[in-house]
């Protein structure tokens, strides 16, 4: 893959006759343990490591509850019910697969914003970029289906309202929308057939998921780690060698991810889902207020600023499309915004936003909300389609270090023996 | 590194203490709000929480004693009253409550293909009085009353508090371990009868409750015949005095653990992997330090 | 130099330490997850069941589930007991009681095979030793095998009117499951 060598050497026999035959250990050591790792990652730099932490847990917890779970309209609320107070340590797998949701989607959305802070979309990463957009979409996917398996009152309606989006459809072509709803849903209307598909492919797309992030870090490691400078490896003092170094950093990251993680299933197991969800779902009564999940409130945000209801459905889908467009918006010449000093701002200014939108995706849409939600909606485009060209063009980034070493140890270090020695990688 | 590290820490402390000084006036701020629910303070909240063994015992009195006349705990078997954890009533006392309770178990079909009601045991659920909706609906002037099996999750976690003290109390109840919204709000229906303000227009058989959500709630003040008794049958009896405001905070602990079962256990369990994840991050981030101290 | 040496040691153990916690935090995870697969509360709490005897007539059998499993239970007739009670244990493939209420060495003679004072009433676990099917003999046009007990139409077992094996492959007596008398006409299994 990347242009470094691999010092692998197997030691026994048998690693040795698997060497030649199939040099999976040689990949491996390769690829994560001597892969050269930029020597100035920050901490924001562990998420990628707590992402994969995040996807096997979901694995491993989800299949655990399939085993519990009935996909059926008549006893999934009652299976989910069983498994948090009979089945032996169920009530802590269901509150680790429940929070684990929200986790994962905040590690991913940390993740994301760090690569937004840092240029890592700029070339030559436009692919790992757009991978990682598409696996942010097939996450939303999954964890809407999910949603809908409890099958409470906001699962149901939930699905029902997500589901309706589709007949916007037939403001285009009359008929097609209504008959796309009616394919997803199995039926005239969201029931025991709509839960039981949503149930197999909640059990499929993580899979897909998990093809689509072996894609992610395969291309990573063809063009390396973009970094806080935003600078290139250029001499072997740049780097340290992935083991033991940044996996050190990796687990601190984690388990200090893991303390957030482990509050949320002990103590808040029930805060970040929605009290509507303990009642059974019933066809007819909808909730007062329908809220989806935190992590889906910037969008639902954009979908109910738009008077049209195809319009909104567009622009919400447009919000994430626009995100694979960012390396060929950003003009800048610098990757990283620590060297932007009036893109700094406007960087802060789109989280704000984003957070806003957030905000307000969780209140009733009326009034001055709506008006609100309007105006972060129109920078939340602005910032992609106005902002990042124009200013890339116009403005003077401040100057960057010499290499990554100097961005570690000060102007004219990486020169000298001793750091060149210091940062050779161990042969421990 | 060390100077990103300093600088989160100073924000986070920034942001600390800056929660710690608003929060403080929210908390008595709060009790005047729209919605009438008060925080309140039960010993199963927060880092600590765990339930209080009698209060859950006299809990469930006032449940049996009141709340089944109407209300079932249909998800929540006669056996759960005495594992480890909950009100930890004797097997025996239970095996014979469950074999009085006067809603029957339907099971079947017997030897000439009829359904048959026989008295409950200790693995099957405590029921209700009605065997569905329609009966419910019929018995009861077309209200239903629902069974409070998950009555305290099924009620609002969140505070209703307007921005920006919405974020702030937020922030209290995360950073405290506080869920017990649905406990406060069952607390407060229970505790909330007034009469109507003169201009309010009660509809027919209603009451008015300042807990409930357009104020016009079925269900009249039933905790008002007089304080369920506690010290009944008891040769010794030393808890609180029973008292109309001591039944409503006793039933709403015991059906925040009708709701939640396993709370006790959660906890013990969580406050061991707090502990233990705590000193191994530390320990991985002095190991880290080490092993990066060469290159800085 | 010696510091050095030492603060290599002190790395060194740090990093063992460090490694340590984190391993053996991954390997307790395992065990919930582990846990989860066997039998849950609600399923325990059906361990044990009531059965009321009054209806079962002198030469009738019923069969009621016990965990899962079918229980026969026999209402006895003298005849059945006493041609029970004539086998002399050393004739039998299988000498031990199978009961769980006595010791595990009890010889298996028709006494130990039911409850002291409830002669007539067998009970014993209708599941073939052999492989685990279901013998016949609990209805009344059922074959009852060449010893009148119960009969295993899948690889030809016989078992006598103490459910005991007497011909076949079956390897043990049908097993008594631990029950009680909790009154003359009401027993407990479980």
């Amino acid at each position: 893959m990347s242009s470094h060598e691999s010092n692998y050497k197997p030691t026994s026999r048998f690693g040795k006759w698997l060497d030649d035959r199939l040099p999976v250990g040689r990949l491996m050591h390769g690829q994560f343990v001597d892969f050269p790792t930029p020597r100035n990652l920050n901490y924001w730099w562990t998420f990628g490591g707590i992402l994969t932490f995040c996807l096997v847990a979901q694995l491993v917890t989800g299949i655990v509850l399939a085993m519990h779970y009935q996909p059926s309209a008549a006893e999934a609320f009652n299976s989910v019910d069983h498994i948090r107070r009979d089945v032996n340590y169920g009530w802590m797998i269901q509150a680790m697969h429940a929070t684990g949701s929200s986790m994962f989607f905040l590690a991913a959305y940390i993740h994301l914003f760090r690569g937004l802070y840092y240029g890592s979309y700029k070339a030559p990463r436009e692919i790992l970029w757009i991978l990682g957009v598409f696996i942010i979409l097939a996450m939303m996917a999954t964890a809407f289906m999910g949603y809908s398996l409890p099958w409470g009152q906001m699962s149901f309606w939930a699905v029902t309202v997500i589901t309706n989006l589709f007949s916007s459809l037939d403001s285009i072509i009359p008929g097609v929308g209504t008959a796309i709803v009616q394919w997803l849903w199995g039926g005239y209307s969201v029931s025991g057939s709509t839960l039981n598909r949503f149930f197999a492919l909640h059990y499929l797309l993580p899979f897909v998921i998990v093809g689509l992030v072996a894609l992610h870090i395969w291309a990573l490691h063809v063009v390396g780690q973009n970094n806080p400078a935003g600078l290139d490896i250029k001499t072997k003092s740049d780097s340290v060698p992935m083991y033991p170094y940044a996996v050190a950093k990796d687990a601190v990251g984690l388990f200090a991810f893991l303390l957030v993680f482990a509050w949320f299933v002990f103590f808040l197991p029930d805060y970040l889902g929605h009290a509507d969800n303990f009642i059974e779902a019933n066809p007819l009564v909808t909730p007062p207020h329908i809220v989806p999940e935190w992590y889906f409130l910037p969008y639902y945000a954009i979908l109910r600023a738009v008077p049209s209801k195809l319009g909104g459905v567009i622009l919400m889908f447009a919000s994430i499309a626009i995100l694979a467009f960012a390396p060929w918006l950003d003009t800048a010449r610098v990757r990283s915004s620590k060297y932007r000093p009036i893109y700094k701002w406007f960087f802060w200014l789109f989280v704000f936003t984003c957070l806003a939108l957030g905000y307000l995706g969780a209140k009733p849409a009326e009034g001055s909300y709506v008006a609100w939600a309007r105006v972060f909606t129109a920078y939340y485009f602005l910032h992609f389609i106005v902002v990042m060209p124009i200013l890339g063009l116009i403005e003077t980034p401040k100057k960057l270090p010499g290499s990554i070493t100097e961005d570690v140890l000060g102007p004219g270090a990486g020169k000298g023996a001793t750091a060149g020695a210091a940062a050779a990688p161990e042969t421990r | 590194m060390t100077k990103t590290l300093t600088k989160s820490l100073g924000f986070a402390a920034a942001v600390a203490l800056a929660g710690a000084v608003v929060v403080t006036p929210a908390i008595s701020a709060e009790s005047g709000g729209e919605h009438h629910i008060a925080h309140q303070q039960w010993s199963f909240a927060g880092f600590f929480g765990h339930y209080d063994k009698d209060q859950l015992q006299r809990g469930f009195r006032v449940y049996k004693d009141v709340c089944a006349a109407c209300h079932g705990l249909s998800r929540v078997a006669f056996r759960n009253l005495v594992e480890n954890g909950g009100p930890e009533f004797p097997e025996e006392s239970v095996k014979a409550l469950a074999a009085e309770w006067p809603n029957q178990i339907t099971d079947g079909p017997d030897d000439e293909g009829k359904m048959f009601q026989r008295p409950a045991k200790l693995s099957d659920r405590i029921l209700g009085p009605y065997k569905n909706e329609k009966e419910a609906r019929a018995a009861q002037n077309g209200a239903l009353p629902p069974d409070l099996s998950l009555m305290t999750r099924a009620r609002n976690t969140h505070n209703e508090a307007a921005w920006p003290m919405h974020i702030l109390l937020m922030a209290r109840d995360i950073a405290t371990g506080y869920q017990e919204g649905g406990a406060n709000y069952v607390y407060a229906l229970l505790t909330g009868y007034h009469e109507a303000p003169a201009g309010f227009k009660l509809a027919d058989g209603m009451n008015y409750n300042v807990a409930f959500p357009g104020n016009q709630v079925a269900m009249p003040n039933v905790l008002d015949g007089g304080p369920v008794n506690y010290a009944d049958g008891q040769e010794k009896y030393e808890g609180p005095k029973a008292s109309q405001e001591q039944n409503a905070r006793d039933v709403s602990a015991f059906l925040s653990w009708a709701a939640d079962t396993s709370l006790n256990e959660r906890k013990r369990i969580g406050w061991q992997v707090m502990l233990y994840l705590l000193i191994t991050t530390i320990l991985l981030f002095v190991a880290k330090k080490r092993l990066w101290a060469k290159f800085h | 130099m010696s510091s050095h040496a030492e603060e290599s040691n002190r790395r060194d153990f740090l990093v063992i330490a460090a490694n340590a916690f984190a391993g053996v935090g991954a390997a307790v995870t395992l065990w919930p997850f582990i846990q989860q697969m066997n039998p849950d509360k609600s399923a325990l709490a059906l361990a044990s069941t009531e059965v009321d005897l009054s209806p079962v007539k002198e030469g009738q059998a019923i069969t009621v589930m016990w965990r899962g499993k079918p229980v026969f239970i026999r209402n006895r007739t003298a005849d059945e007991v006493k041609s029970a009670q004539d086998v002399p244990v050393k004739e039998l493939p299988d000498d031990v009681a199978r009961n769980e209420n006595l010791a595990a060495d009890a010889p298996a003679t028709d006494q130990n095979r039911t409850a002291k004072g409830h002669e007539n009433w067998l009970v014993v676990i209708g599941i073939c030793t052999h492989l685990g099917c279901i013998p016949k003999g609990q209805a009344l046009g059922d074959a009852k095998g060449d010893y009148g007990g119960w009969f295993c139409p899948c690889h030809g077992s016989h078992y006598d009117t103490a459910a005991r094996i007497r011909k076949g492959p079956a390897p043990r007596n049908l097993d008594v499951p631990p029950f009680a008398f909790i009154s003359d006409t009401k027993i407990k299994i479980g």
